[in-house]
């Protein structure tokens, strides 16, 4: 049971790193389907990172360094995704959903060169990943379930924490909603709406980045051996079962977490009726997504998501 | 003080919506085209620079990997039927703005349906019957499949796009789930049944399934542009308002267009499934679903330009993929080739729809 939860956190995390890029970015009214291939390269960025580091450092490599490069290579590597995303959407004005598609093909594909170039293991790099606390194994339960992780998983919760306090308690947070919700008043009231949406997708996919980055390094513990496409959609689905709050999002995520893994942990159930298990996440949150569209206005996608803005247009 | 303030606001240029018929004919094949070659000439210069060829023998070698032999054209008329095939399913939704994204999904439970029904009625039926049983399991089946976010969308307005995202998911995991059942020796691999296909004419595996696909084009272009149907989704795609105060039942008209939608979706599962594979895996729609909404949204909707984008977006992928064989370079290079054009192509419809003025000098003093 302990070893199901402290799992079920663990894959949690790169949902919630995902599902948080993707908030900031549906926030300022952009739905960015490109978040799968936003991953792709946050993770292939990441560990290319690493792969360089470590081979130049060889032994010599400083646990702190080792950590770093590749955050700082998924940052921008998938910044540079968003600024592409937005260029496209906000400055050509260029249909989001189509954009978003296109840029999930290219990142996969860019991820899939870059393994067949290093190998698939990332295994060296992992390690400083996943070291965690040398006094957690002392604490027993407590110390397992909330010390025993890796950075990522502190990461992921700081930031979603941040991210909720930056849209609720800020003006920079109330700006981006006013421009998610209605480009044209917010517009009026003399905020740069264009802004707002440029540096909302770049942030959002640069955190996206990093949970594609932690799937591979953290959950994974660096064996690159299937596509994270399918954890980005997830990423996008925790986005409306959590009805866009970041900071429900650290426990919607953990449930996420649970449903994914829960199958291999249950005893009893049938080698096909895994299946059905992995099913469990998505139709949970076509079930939200339609209860929460029947009951009242709260709890609603940001108005104009998804709409371009052009102030001439009427 | 005033003055200065206004000589620096001024911008450098400014960006103006086009009018409705302002640009010749030309004007955007054109503009398309420019997007196309640059495109080709960015992707050939990233694979000079990967594989150090000249670039000049990486196209040739993309043309001969679609059109070098009569096999290889023959498997081009494929996948390009294919494709098109889902397009034409996901235009009419599309037209009406319902952003059907599942259609990946809904091709996936047609054939399911499709290989559930040659399995077990197979031996039982006559061969007319089992195809007619065939026909319409797998088209219910995705109607069916259509039908629930377009019930959702009508009624309570729920976002289509993420709903019918997730639909594609629970339809890949169905799949998972009854191969393992189906399959009893746990490989999770159907072996083909041919004896059950859809019938093979003219002595082309292939050819049964570019005519039906052919006929489907005509079909729905006949359908958007010249039929009632085809005018009220048009009326409900610009504005629902409108159509609303026109007497149109805009939920009827969302509802009965993704039935329309999900059948089309349903026929391509039958001819990837009964036609072609005569099995089926979890990546037998192969990601078409998603290209498909690109290849529609690039041809305006259109069935006839949608043709020519959907022939832009095979040839890529069977090109490069040749190109990868060719000079040993992986073949995810296919995917980023496509997608950088496809990047090329959504971008340069800015230059159709906007227009951009630069700032003329000296009479913003005035």
């Amino acid at each position: 049971m302990l070893a199901f939860l402290v799992s079920a956190i663990r894959l949690g995390m790169t949902f919630l790193l995902g599902s948080t890029g993707e908030t900031i970015t549906e926030k300022s009214g952009h739905l960015n389907l490109g978040i799968p291939g936003v991953m792709c390269v946050g993770a292939a960025c990441g560990c290319y990172a690493e792969y360089i580091y470590l081979s130049v450092a060889g032994r010599a490599a400083i646990p702190v360094l080792a950590v770093l490069i590749p955050i700082l290579a998924a940052l921008i590597g998938a910044g540079v995704m968003g600024l592409l995303f937005s260029f496209l959407t906000v400055t050509l004005r260029a249909n989001q959903n189509v954009t978003g598609l296109a840029l999930t093909t290219l990142g996969v594909g860019i991820s899939d060169f870059m393994i067949d170039k290093t190998g698939s293991i990332f295994s060296k790099g992992s390690k400083y990943f996943t070291a965690s606390l040398p006094f957690a194994e002392d604490l027993g339960w407590f110390g397992e379930l909330f010390l025993s992780h890796g950075v990522f998983v502190y990461l992921a919760i700081v930031i979603a924490l941040a991210t909720s306090f930056v849209f609720n308690r800020t003006r920079v947070g109330l700006h981006l909603r006013a421009v998610g919700e209605n480009p044209a008043t917010a517009d009026a009231a003399g905020i740069n709406v264009s802004l707002y949406r440029y540096a909302a997708t770049c942030i959002g996919c640069g955190i996206a980045g990093l949970g594609g980055l932690s799937f591979i390094m953290d959950y994974l513990n660096g064996n690159w051996e299937y596509c994270i496409d399918a954890i980005g959609w997830l990423a996008i689905a925790l986005v409306i079962f959590t009805v866009w709050k970041p900071n429900l999002a650290i426990l919607g995520s953990i449930v996420f977490g649970a449903l994914y893994i829960a199958s291999s942990y249950i005893v009893g159930v049938s080698f096909a009726g895994k299946e059905l298990f992995k099913m469990l996440p998505y139709l949970v949150t076509i079930l939200v997504l339609v209860i929460t569209s029947m009951r009242s206005k709260k709890n609603q996608p940001p108005q104009s998501l998804g709409l371009p803005y052009f102030r001439e247009e009427r | 003080m005033a003055k200065k303030e206004t000589k620096k606001r001024a911008p450098l240029f400014h960006i103006i919506k086009r009018g409705r018929d302002a640009l010749p004919w030309y004007f955007g094949m054109l503009v398309r085209a420019i997007a196309v070659v640059a495109a080709l000439l960015v992707c050939g210069v990233l694979i000079t620079l990967l594989t150090g060829k000249n670039p000049l023998q990486v196209y040739g070698s993309m043309i001969d990997g679609v059109f070098g032999s009569s096999r290889r054209i023959w498997n081009m008329l494929q996948s390009l039927s294919m494709l098109l095939c889902v397009s034409l399913a996901v235009t009419p939704a599309f037209k009406m703005r319902f952003w059907n994204i599942g259609a990946e999904g809904q091709v996936l439970i047609g054939g399911l349906a499709c290989t559930a029904t040659m399995m077990f009625l197979g031996d039982k039926l006559p061969l007319w019957l089992l195809l007619t049983v065939m026909t319409v399991a797998s088209m219910a089946a995705a109607m069916v499949w259509a039908l629930l976010p377009a019930v959702c969308k009508a009624y309570w307005n729920t976002n289509e796009t993420l709903f019918t995202l997730m639909m594609n998911y629970v339809a890949t995991q169905l799949v998972a789930y009854f191969l393992k059942v189906f399959v009893k020796d746990g490989s999770g691999v159907l072996s083909p049944m041919p004896q059950y296909g859809l019938p093979v004419i003219g002595g082309h595996a292939y050819l049964l399934n570019v005519l039906v696909v052919v006929l489907l084009t005509v079909a729905v272009y006949i359908y958007l542009r010249y039929s009632k149907q085809g005018y009220e989704i048009s009326v409900v795609g610009e504005s629902e308002n409108t159509a609303r105060y026109i007497g149109i039942n805009v939920k009827k008209v969302i509802i009965r267009t993704l039935l329309v939608s999900g059948a089309i979706c349903g026929l391509a599962g039958l001819l990837l499934v009964g036609g072609t594979n005569h099995t089926i895996n979890t990546s037998t729609a192969g990601g078409r679903g998603f290209t498909a909404i690109m290849v529609s949204w690039l041809g305006k909707f259109n069935p006839l330009y949608m043709i020519l984008t959907a022939f832009l977006v095979v040839f890529l992928e069977r090109g490069a993929q040749q190109v990868s064989t060719d000079f040993r370079i992986p073949s995810a290079i296919s995917d980023i080739v496509t997608g950088i054009i496809l990047l090329f192509i959504i971008g340069c419809e800015f230059f159709l729809q906007y227009r951009v003025v630069m700032r003329k000098n000296g009479k913003e003093g005035a």
